[in-house]
């Protein structure tokens, strides 16, 4: 069956079946490789996008849910000036070891920040325990997002 | 988070014996006017025994280009899992060759381990193997740019010095760029490379500087990098379900079902060996999308027989295990003095039973594996840690010369050492092989946590002696442990050096061995990773029936600096005692060990750990609810690895992710195994660590003499006996079985 969606503001079209989940039809019908699959079960939130303007596991999203909800991906999010924030941040930290989950995380990120701007310790506790790293970069993750929160949120965190 | 040391030098590459001893490098010239160095350094044969997994190359080689426009390309030969590879290779070579980091472009290297000698992800053994090699490579390079320009001004080269991707002549104040000599510097004699002068690390302007993750800007804007990643016209997606208990084979399946499925290309029955390392029974199913052949899985119906090992399971170990304890062991790893009789004669014993369960690894990103056969050819697009034994394995299992497989390197979504073995690559290219198209196989999560292989689980029967004046006389051990046919399982070994050994003077190791039909393998700081919880909460053990502050008893057994050599004469296993005590002393005083006061439920404990070449020292302050719940509060790590934090930024990202790794698999991670098969399948039953359970690592490195040495694991091991013997402190209740179960905890 076919599909309009909006990603990253464009219009795309993809013809799949309605339960066809959100994060294959980004990764393997429109060449979005960015967003991650890790569980399948939405416990891990490497898969995490936009929708609407709401982080959402795309792993457990069937692409008929979506309608006219606006995606962003994380190869979208760089173009929204909270998003190129958490990405410079992310850089000037060095968050990344093997990298796999960080789009997940970043996308986690910025919808934090789009909801609360100056983020306490226990704010990134509840809006990033969704996001698994296994690599355990977490005390990078918090430096990151305080950085991108701005300097009164850097100075009010233990980093 | 540098301190210092001043300490009897070590001589140069004393503990490695690294010094290449002849070496070759070869120039030639690029398309279009440039240079290319291949360097050829004999690995010596001590490295061999780095690394049980590790391809048994002899050589190990390096490679630059340089262009016409000054571009420097470095090849990075390792693989790529986060521990920062790609990025601190080539800063080895860039600081000899003398370049702007900024003028750096890095490439990710194929598998050609003619070209570049061993290439593998295991060990933390990248750096102690590379760490002068490659500087030689591109000091070796930096000779040949200034015999060049030499040449070209008719002057001394002993006249010429270069500054970044420049030749300088200093007498005249010409200069030459690299870019513009690279063609003339081809046409040159390469130099000996043992004889190439390297840097005084007094001018080191790369190594010692942090320098962000290469790939990073790619990660953060998510471009494709990584296995999951890759597309090639015509590919097909596929999945494979294998039996759950191991060694199981397939009698029938319904793949005609199957294959009447809208979607699916193909469901066939592949057969497999016995070897559970290599290709296994199972059933595939190929499908023009991933989605669509996972979603067929679902009307699968395969019989199997199951085989031998469904007669196992954890409790059965378990039992076994207790039964053991009680005997003697079956076999002796090290007797010196008298254990029994000490402990006979000794004022107090402290006897305890300690267990831990299997592991799995649990990259986050899925085994997953792209292949195409063509011809008679393989090409293999792999996230692998060990490139060379999958391609001997994928070889093995087609049918075909090693010399016909070609292996392209992914990015590795983590490693922790699952992906040293290569069952994914084999699967792969089996099934491609069937299909006659480009395959990408990918697991689901439940694949990968069902047919790991897993830390082995392991039990631990100690006593203890102390004398009067509270002082460790007597010590044993016995270990049982697991055998796969006759051989100790993978992985589930224990040294004879194992401390406290060689500190105190009546000790007995003995191990007893039960038959495992669960396959197991290294994760991340093998063996380390669980002796280092039994041996360092069982030492805090003592040291309370002693009536001893933990870090002041350690610091005792410890005792004057000195080398322990390890008995099988293994320089990799040889335990610096003075070393471990100054990251102990130092990990006491950054923690203000001793003068905290902490509120009940509230504790800290320490662990240390020698492992991979590196000191550790750990302290962990954690908080116990009344109703059992942990809290980590803060840790504090003292590492010791050497001359030179190579690349700063790394290094502390890698030892705290490694501490709260240990951390996270002592709080929820266990596989259990019932009917030969494993209980859990994915994140909601085997529990990673998450931020919300992520304390803040505080890291401080010890800068002392020795040779440089590795950081992807040695942090792990001591961070789980620390944290086990903070909820003591917190508690008076004792660990001794992980994971940690809060049921256990409860106090008020």
């Amino acid at each position: 069956m076919s599909y309009t969606i909006e990603v990253n503001n464009q219009k795309r079209t993809v013809d799949v079946d309605g339960d066809m989940p959100l994060l294959w039809v980004l990764r393997d019908e429109l060449d979005l490789k960015g967003t991650k699959f890790g569980c399948g079960m939405g416990l891990c939130g490497a898969c995490t996008v936009h929708l609407g303007g709401a982080p959402a596991r795309s792993c457990l999203t069937p692409v008929s849910s979506v309608g006219d909800a606006a995606i962003t991906t994380i190869e979208g999010i760089g173009d929204t000036p909270v998003g190129r924030r958490v990405q410079q941040a992310w850089l000037a930290v060095d968050v990344p070891q093997c990298g796999y989950c960080q789009a997940g995380q970043i996308m986690s990120a910025v919808a934090l920040l789009l909801t609360t701007q100056r983020p306490t310790d226990a704010d990134i506790d509840r809006a990033m325990a969704g996001n698994i790293c296994r690599c355990c970069t977490y005390n990078r993750i918090r430096a990151a997002i305080k950085k991108a929160a701005g300097p009164d949120a850097i100075k009010a965190g233990a980093l | 988070m540098l301190a210092k040391r001043t300490g009897v030098p070590a001589p140069p590459d004393a503990v490695l014996g690294l010094t290449s001893r002849r070496a070759f490098l070869r120039a030639s010239s690029l398309v279009g006017g440039g240079l290319l160095l291949h360097a050829t350094l004999p690995v010596p044969a001590r490295a061999a025994l780095v690394a049980a997994s590790a391809p048994a190359a002899t050589v190990l080689n390096a490679f630059v280009q340089i262009t016409p426009d000054g571009t420097v390309t470095i090849m990075s030969k390792n693989p790529e899992i986060g521990q920062g590879i790609k990025t601190m290779l080539p800063m080895l070579i860039a600081e000899e060759l003398d370049v702007d980091w900024g003028q750096v472009r890095i490439e990710q290297a194929g598998l050609d381990q003619a070209k570049y000698g061993r290439q593998f992800a295991g060990g933390s053994m990248a750096t102690p193997l590379n760490w002068e090699p490659l500087r030689r490579v591109g000091a070796a390079g930096r000779q040949m740019l200034i015999a060049a320009a030499a040449s070209e001004w008719g002057v001394p080269e002993s006249e010429c010095g270069t500054r970044p991707g420049m030749v300088r002549h200093a007498p005249t104040g010409r200069g030459l760029s690299y870019g513009a000599l690279a063609a003339k510097a081809a046409s040159l004699p390469a130099p000996d490379l043992a004889a190439v002068k390297l840097k005084d690390p007094k001018d080191f302007r790369i190594i010692g500087q942090s320098m962000r993750g290469v790939d990073n800007p790619l990660i953060v804007t998510g471009k494709p990098l990584f296995g999951i990643d890759v597309t090639l016209p015509g590919m097909l997606y596929a999945v494979f379900q294998k039996c759950p208990v191991f060694g199981g084979k397939v009698v029938s399946a319904n793949t005609d079902t199957i294959k009447s499925l809208p979607g699916v290309h193909d469901a066939f029955v592949v057969k497999g060996g016995n070897n559970l390392q290599g290709l296994v029974d199972g059933v595939a199913i190929v499908a023009h999308r991933w989605w669509v052949a996972n979603k067929a899985r679902g009307k699968l119906e395969i019989t199997w027989e199951e085989g031998p090992t469904a007669g196992q399971s954890s409790t059965g170990y378990a039992t076994a295990a207790a039964e053991f304890g009680k005997g003697a062991p079956a076999q002796s790893l090290r007797r010196d003095g008298d254990a029994k009789a000490a402990l006979a004669g000794a004022a107090h014993v402290v006897e305890a039973a300690y267990a831990y369960p299997f592991l799995p690894h649990i990259p986050l990103e899925p085994q997953n594996c792209t292949a195409h056969v063509k011809d008679g050819k393989v090409e293999i697009w792999a996230p692998t840690q060990n490139p060379e034994p999958g391609a001997r394995l994928v070889a093995a299992t087609l049918g075909v010369a090693e010399d016909d497989v070609t292996v392209h390197m992914t990015r590795c979504g983590g490693g922790f050492g699952r992906r040293l073995r290569s069952d994914f690559m084999a699967e792969a290219a089996s099934i491609a092989k069937t299909a006659g198209a480009p395959v990408k196989l990918l697991w689901t999560r439940q694949d990968d946590v069902q047919h790991d292989f897993y830390r082995p689980a392991g039990f631990h029967f100690f006593k203890g002696g102390l004398d009067g004046n509270g002082k460790l006389i007597a010590f044993s051990d016995h270990f049982v442990t697991f055998a796969r046919g006759n051989r100790i399982a993978d992985s589930a070994a224990m040294e004879p050096n194992e401390f406290p050994a060689g500190l105190v003077a009546n000790l007995d190791y003995g191990m007893s061995l039960m038959p495992l039909g669960v396959p197991t393998g290294p994760l991340r700081a093998p063996r380390s990773n669980a002796l280092g919880f039994v041996f360092q909460s069982f030492i805090d053990e003592l040291a309370d029936a002693a009536g001893k502050d933990p870090v002041a008893f350690r610091l005792a057994l410890l005792g004057e600096p000195r080398i322990l050599a390890d008995p099988s004469g293994n320089p990799l296993r040889a335990f610096d005692t003075g070393r471990m005590r100054d990251v102990l002393k130092l990990v006491a005083e950054k923690s203000d060990w001793a003068k905290r006061t902490l509120p009940k439920g509230t504790g800290m404990g320490v662990a240390f750990y020698f492992s991979h070449l590196g000191y550790f020292a750990e302290v962990v302050q954690a908080t116990v609810a009344p109703s059992g719940g942990v809290k980590v509060d803060k840790v504090w790590i003292a590492a010791d690895v050497g001359s030179q934090i190579i690349n700063p930024i790394n290094a502390e990202n890698q030892v705290q992710g490694a501490a709260l790794d240990g951390i996270g698999a002592a709080l929820g991670q266990a596989i259990t195994i019932d009917r030969g098969r494993v209980t859990q399948a994915n994140f909601d039953t085997v529990l990673p660590l998450r931020i919300n359970q992520a304390a803040p690592v505080e890291v401080h490195f010890l800068i002392t003499s020795h040779p440089p040495t590795g950081l992807g694991e040695p942090a792990l091991p001591p961070a789980i006996p620390a944290l086990c013997n903070a909820i003591f402190a917190a508690t008076g209740k004792r660990v001794r079985k992980l994971p940690i179960d809060p049921g256990d905890l409860k106090w008020a």
